[in-house]
């Protein structure tokens, strides 16, 4: 950013809550600063209701996203971000395939640093590839998603779209259903549900639930385990059903989708067990008629398509944030 | 003629004598040929003196499990460097396993590796043989041949868990040249793309676990196996409270079966892995504090027999990459002794035990052939490890002899250090800080 007058009527300036060079995992997030992720956020709704979107608080800044994985909404939704910002965008994809040999991690960032990036916006196939990246570059790494671990920006547009709705989290009654093992979106939403004060109950096949939860740990935040799905949508707030990969039936894990479907789709007749206005969320992309009944995708309940809206501004709010704590 | 010399002074513990005394120890052209207890001096005057005041003198140490990396690794270490680095850590017979490149599957190989270690090791190597052909778990390995080229033992270590019926060929097999077959016990079923224990880190981390039932459920087999036929069977890197039950259980049937722990996965747990650690990434994994109580256990009731440190080392390229692409493994020469000596400083362990479980009983296990070892017997090679029990230092792995630098340890205050290693009566390792005089 060049001024703080430039910026000064787009947002509050980050104040010294905010304590990350790096957004890795909301694992080490205080309430304040999801707090002040909501407040720049709801600023970044309002440049985006503008005829024209843009303020330039990223000029001169330069942002890569450097994606192992295939991504749709993620991608695009922080290259917009960063466009609106008026920050310099380029990208690079490396096939999944290409991750085991050739260049290695380390020293693309090295490239990427020597090219001039400010931040990089990382997707990867393995937990912990953008802790790796963080020790070695200078820029700041946003994780776009890292194996079965952490997608911390769509955990923080997953909030705020429930904050708008639900304004204070505390006593909310949070539902995940559906694969956990596998879901770096619920593990980044136990986090951040549970720093605001919400309770989460995870409902899923054992076979998809990760080993150590729901006992007496330190190393994530207490959950309720219920695996039926009845029981664990009883009197829900939010409701949030997860993406179903159609391999985990040849992997074992699962006798048949199927069977999947009448155990833990989310239908309209389950869902009257959750209160009346309950939001039902998904990450995308959507496996309609797997483990979200169609009807609730796009009932009335549903704010999925609010998720994918306010994913632009919540990657500009980080986007505004990171860059304001980076050195001038 | 080398100068005798006399290692003046010292705690002199060796189990296989049930000897701890203060005294000092004469090692004249390379053999144990006096001991005196307390201040006696030793008959003949003129010889060298190592000043062991305050310092632990024991047999060397011997390890039975260590990877050398040569022939086909040579970046990640060579027999010369793996030697010396097996001195730093006060240890004069090394064990190293056959999963090289290629492999010991066969006499040439073998002699291979024992014709460099007599050029170019610093210490005594002793090669473990395949037990099968090109560690493909078909067919046996010739271990008749190995046998006569002077194998310790018999293992696929690095390779998935044999099927049942390989495994039983070999325990029966391997009896007729009492040789041991060591195992690394991993049901590979199930710890297909395992990066670390199976638990609330592995959830945390987002990675996927090994969990102890896959280590549990092949030292079962391996024990029936072995009860069946008689053979005798050597469990390595023994690390679940399930396996120490297992074994403590087969032993008291009788069945003929010794076992091994690494000092890491005695004092080192999971956790270590938190911030994506590739030093920390070592099969068997890191386990849980309540796993490190059962192994700790084990070895002060004997159900495991020895401590062997399970080197394995890599190149900084080789650990430097996302976790699920690093390399298994921890070089552990270097630190073997310091990080073992905080069960002794934490009442866990007595001196004793720990310096029994690290040259006595390993020295049992590979039995009489090849002299007596891990001991301070008079006529004996002199074999000596001299340290310090109390010493703090910090783990510096640019101070490593090792070309494996992938230690969790690195940068850590460990307390009790290796001072003095003798091989065959020459000093191959001294600190900086110990001065030779002339009597």
């Amino acid at each position: 950013m060049r001024t703080t007058e430039q910026i000064k009527p787009v947002a509050p300036k980050p104040a010294a809550t905010w304590q990350h060079h790096h957004i890795l995992d909301v694992d080490d997030f205080s309430r304040e600063e999801i707090e002040l992720v909501f407040h720049t956020t709801q600023a970044m709704k309002e440049v985006l209701s503008r005829p024209i979107k843009r303020v330039p608080a990223l000029r001169g800044k330069t942002l890569i996203t450097l994606f192992y994985e295939p991504s749709t909404r993620t991608r695009l939704s922080f290259e917009l971000a960063a466009k609106n910002l008026g920050a310099d965008a380029a990208s690079l994809s490396a096939p999944a395939s290409s991750v085991a040999k050739g260049e290695s991690l380390v020293d693309t960032l090295s490239t990427l640093q020597a090219l001039g990036a400010d931040i990089v916006v990382m997707r990867h196939p393995h937990s912990g590839a953008p802790y790796i990246a963080a020790k070695h570059v200078e820029a700041s790494i946003v994780n776009a998603g890292d194996g079965w671990h952490a997608h911390p920006t769509q955990a923080l547009l997953d909030l705020y779209t429930i904050h708008e709705h639900k304004g204070n989290f505390k006593g909310l009654k949070a539902v995940l259903i559906g694969d956990i093992t596998h879901s770096r979106v619920a593990h980044s939403n136990i986090w951040g549900l549970t720093t605001m004060g919400a309770e989460v109950t995870l409902c899923s096949p054992p076979t998809l639930l990760p080993a150590g939860l729901g006992g007496q740990q330190h190393h994530l935040p207490p959950v309720s385990i219920e695996h039926d799905i009845e029981l664990a949508l009883d009197g829900a707030d939010v409701v949030m059903a997860l993406r179903l990969q159609l391999e985990r039936q040849q992997s074992g894990l699962l006798p048949s989708i199927r069977e999947y479907i009448q155990l833990y789709q989310l239908t309209e007749a389950r869902l009257a067990s959750a209160k009346p206005d309950a939001l039902v969320l998904h990450p995308g992309p959507v496996n309609e008629g797997i483990e979200i009944a169609s009807a609730v995708a796009h009932g009335p309940q549903s704010v999925i398509n609010e998720q994918v809206t306010n994913g632009v501004a919540v990657r500009m709010a980080l986007l505004y944030i990171l860059a304001g704590s980076q050195k001038q | 003629m080398i100068k005798p010399l006399l290692i003046k002074g010292g705690r002199i513990i060796d189990p296989s004598q049930q000897k701890d005394e203060v005294g000092s120890l004469l090692v004249t052209e390379g053999k144990i040929s006096w001991l005196g207890k307390g201040d006696a001096a030793p008959p003949h005057p003129d010889h060298n003196v190592l000043n062991a005041q305050g310092l632990v003198v024991c047999p060397g140490f011997i390890d039975l499990h260590c990877h050398l990396r040569q022939p086909g690794n040579e970046d990640k270490e060579t027999i010369a460097t793996g030697t010396r680095a097996a001195a730093r850590g006060g240890f004069t017979t090394i064990c190293c396993m056959p999963n090289t490149n290629p492999p010991l599957d066969n006499q040439t190989v073998v002699e291979f590796v024992k014709s460099k270690a007599a050029s170019e090791g610093a210490v005594r190597v002793l090669p473990i043989g395949c037990i099968s052909k090109g560690r493909k778990g078909k067919e046996l390995a010739e271990m008749g041949d190995l046998a006569a080229a002077g194998v310790v033992a018999f293992s696929d270590d690095g390779e998935p868990a044999l099927n049942s019926y390989i495994m039983r060929q070999a325990l029966d097999y391997s009896r007729a040249f009492d040789l041991p077959i060591t195992d690394h016990c991993e049901d590979t079923v199930l710890t297909e793309g395992g990066q670390m224990n199976e638990g609330i880190i592995s959830t945390k981390l987002g990675l996927r676990g090994l969990p102890n039932a896959a280590e549990d459920i092949i030292v079962a087999r391996d024990l029936a196996l072995a009860q069946l036929t008689g053979g005798r069977l050597h469990i390595a890197h023994t690390t679940t409270e399930g396996a120490v039950d297992l074994i403590r259980r087969a032993k008291e049937k009788g069945i003929r079966v010794t076992a091994e722990v690494t000092p890491h996965h005695l004092t080192l747990t999971e956790e270590r892995v938190i911030g994506y650690n590739t030093n920390a990434k070592v099969n068997p994994p890191l386990r849980t504090e309540q796993d490190i109580q059962a192994l700790i256990q084990g070895l002060n009731d004997n159900t495991i027999d020895i401590i062997a440190t399970d080197h394995a080392p890599h190149t900084e390229a080789d650990k430097l990459c996302e976790f699920a692409l690093a390399p298994f493994g921890i070089s552990g020469f270097e630190t073997a002794l310091g990080s073992l000596m905080s069960l002794v400083h934490d009442k866990q362990l007595t001196l004793v035990n720990l310096i029994a479980k690290l040259t006595h009983e390993p020295a049992k296990i590979l039995g009489n052939k090849h002299g007596g070892l891990g001991t301070l017997a008079i006529g004996t090679e002199a074999d000596v490890t001299v340290f310090d029990p109390a010493l703090e230092w910090v783990v510096d792995t640019r101070d490593f002899a090792s070309k494996g630098k992938n230690t969790p340890l690195a940068g850590e205050r460990l307390k009790g250090k290796v001072m003095a290693t003798i091989y065959q009566g020459k000093l191959v390792y001294k600190d900086d800080s110990v001065k030779l005089k002339e009597d």
